[in-house]
């Protein structure tokens, strides 16, 4: 695949007052590749995510979009979220919307798409996440991992073209982890760009491209799965890694 | 005239159906509409007070923005800190020596009303916008949505379904307070009933009346608005669309890939 340069983070820093989450961040996404970012709680990995969807303004540093810097982007904001989707731990789907609803709101009132169109598609991903029968169903009526498969179909709905994911199995019970993965899974498959935050280490290791480790607001290692896995240079990985394994 | 209590209410009811009949429209037309453009007026200014402020936002937005915040923080508490019938006497007779405006009395009723009802209504879309999840806001700007469609789509409709408890509560205080619009002249149904009183020196009979009517009001009301938010809320039901087996699989499934190389 022509790799070409989506993301570019260099030297981001965020600090919330006194309070240093993110310390001279480097890292780029090309297109197709599936990151994962793995670490300790609150090493600012959401912090990281949110910086990057410009949910928060990063204190210092750039990040590059197909080589423009939107880290103080405002008036356009809304438009360069459009292209960069996210999906959360906690779902955030709107409640006062049907499952169909929630799909096609974006379509029509950001991408600015016929109604009928949006209809269209929103089905069509909802068929792709196993979702489609409920597309009547208000969120509230349906389970973590059913509501995490419509979030999922919202932010494909956009078209996106680098989708991230904060710990979008955290919130789910163990037994609806797995129909999430799978979803995720295949959209790696197809080639979409993403960024996963994740504690999912089977997960990031068999789907990764590339896997970041933080902790304290640093990138302490990164690389390939099989190399951060098996082969862990920093003592805090191996220290993460052996911990998590156990359990 | 009769000499026992339910004798004089049915010699009442025939003689002065009408006055009551009046009185009564006149309050539910003042306390509807009213209520309606506080309403409107409270949206307003909930929507404006909740405008985020960033810190990269220019200079001269914030600086109309905290004025702006300014004097309407300066309306509500002034219009929730004094008592209506004083603003009434205040506005429609203050408006014609000071200002030589001479409002309608309907006007006046109207405008008092509605201002009054805007300032408490103000607050409560406030802290209605305030109580939606953060998590919404976040997700419908994470869809590239700006604030206004944020707003619009998202936060209002279900700011709107929160608070319509108490857009009824206004809507009965309103049907019960126009009686203070009786001091500037408005034959609402308190001042109809003070006539009929008068008239005949009936005083607890005409009230008796008075106040089967007032509740009759408000008690209808309330019930139509109850009802009204429960078609809001929809059906606590859906359908499935399909019989997609997928969806069966929901809930009964989990990841298990590579497994013994977890465990390894
Ligand atoms: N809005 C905020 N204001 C102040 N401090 C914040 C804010 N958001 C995050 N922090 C702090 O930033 C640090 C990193 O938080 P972050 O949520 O990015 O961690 P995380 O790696 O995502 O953790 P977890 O795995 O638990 O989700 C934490 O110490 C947290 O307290
Ligand atoms: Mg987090």
């Amino acid at each position: 695949m022509n790799q070409e340069q989506v993301i570019k983070i260099s030297h981001l820093s965020k600090t919330f007052g006194k309070n240093v989450v993110l310390k001279d961040i480097d890292f780029s996404v090309s297109t197709g590749d599936v990151t994962c970012i793995i670490g300790a709680s609150g090493s600012g990995k959401s912090t990281l995510l949110r910086c990057l969807n410009l949910l928060e303004t990063p204190t210092t540093g750039e990040i590059l979009y197909h080589d423009r810097d939107i880290a103080n982007l405002h008036k356009e904001a809304a438009a360069y979220r459009a292209k960069v989707g996210m999906v959360f731990q906690s779902f955030n789907l709107f409640n006062n919307m049907t499952v169909l609803g929630n799909r096609m709101v974006g379509q029509i009132k950001v991408l600015k798409k016929k109604k009928e169109e949006a209809r269209e598609r929103a089905l069509a991903f909802l068929e792709k996440v196993g979702m489609a029968p409920y597309i009547n169903a208000k969120p509230r009526q349906l389970s973590g991992g059913q509501k995490q498969r419509v979030a999922i179909a919202r932010a494909l709905a956009m078209e996106p073209e680098l989708l991230l994911f904060d710990e979008p199995t955290s919130a789910l019970d163990p037994q609806m982890v797995g129909e999430v993965l799978d979803v995720m899974k295949q959209l790696a498959k197809e080639g979409l760009t993403m960024i996963i935050v994740t504690h999912e280490m089977a997960f990031a290791r068999d789907v990764a491209s590339h896997v970041v480790f933080m902790a304290d607001g640093i990138i302490e290692e990164e690389g390939d799965p099989s190399q951060i896995f098996s082969n862990p240079q920093n003592y805090k990985t191996k220290e993460f890694l052996s911990r998590f394994m156990r359990g | 005239m009769p000499q026992d209590f339910f004798g004089r209410i049915v010699y009442i009811l025939n003689r002065n159906g009408m006055s009551y009949i009046n009185g009564a429209i006149n309050t539910m037309i003042i306390a509807v509409v009213g209520t309606f453009i506080g309403c409107l007026i409270g949206f307003a200014v909930g929507i404006v007070q909740t405008i985020p402020l960033e810190k990269k936002d220019k200079l001269f937005k914030k600086i109309i923005l905290r004025i702006v915040w300014f004097v309407l923080g300066a309306y509500v508490e002034v219009f929730r800190g004094t008592p209506m019938m004083a603003q009434a006497m205040f506005i429609y007779f203050g408006s014609s020596v000071v200002f030589h405006i001479n409002m309608s009395m309907w006007f006046a009723a109207f405008f008092i009303v509605s201002i009054n009802t805007g300032a408490y209504m103000a607050e409560t879309v406030r802290g209605g916008i305030l109580s939606i999840d953060p998590g919404q806001t976040e997700g419908a700007k994470a869809i590239g949505m700006t604030h206004v469609q944020t707003m619009l789509y998202v936060i209002l409709p279900q700011a709107l379904r929160n608070i319509m408890p108490q857009i009824g509560n206004n809507l009965i205080i309103n049907i019960k307070d126009t009686c203070v619009l009786s001091t500037i002249g408005i034959v609402e149904l308190f001042y109809a009933t003070n006539g009929v009183a008068g008239a005949l020196y009936t005083y607890f009979e005409a009230f008796t009346v008075a106040m089967v009517v007032y509740f009759a009001l408000t008690f209808t009301c309330s019930r139509l608005l109850r009802f009204w938010e429960k078609k809001m809320d929809g059906s606590d039901n859906y359908d499935l669309a399909t019989t997609d087996t997928l969806a069966h699989t929901s809930g009964l499934y989990s990841y298990t890939g590579n497994k013994d190389r977890e465990e390894a």
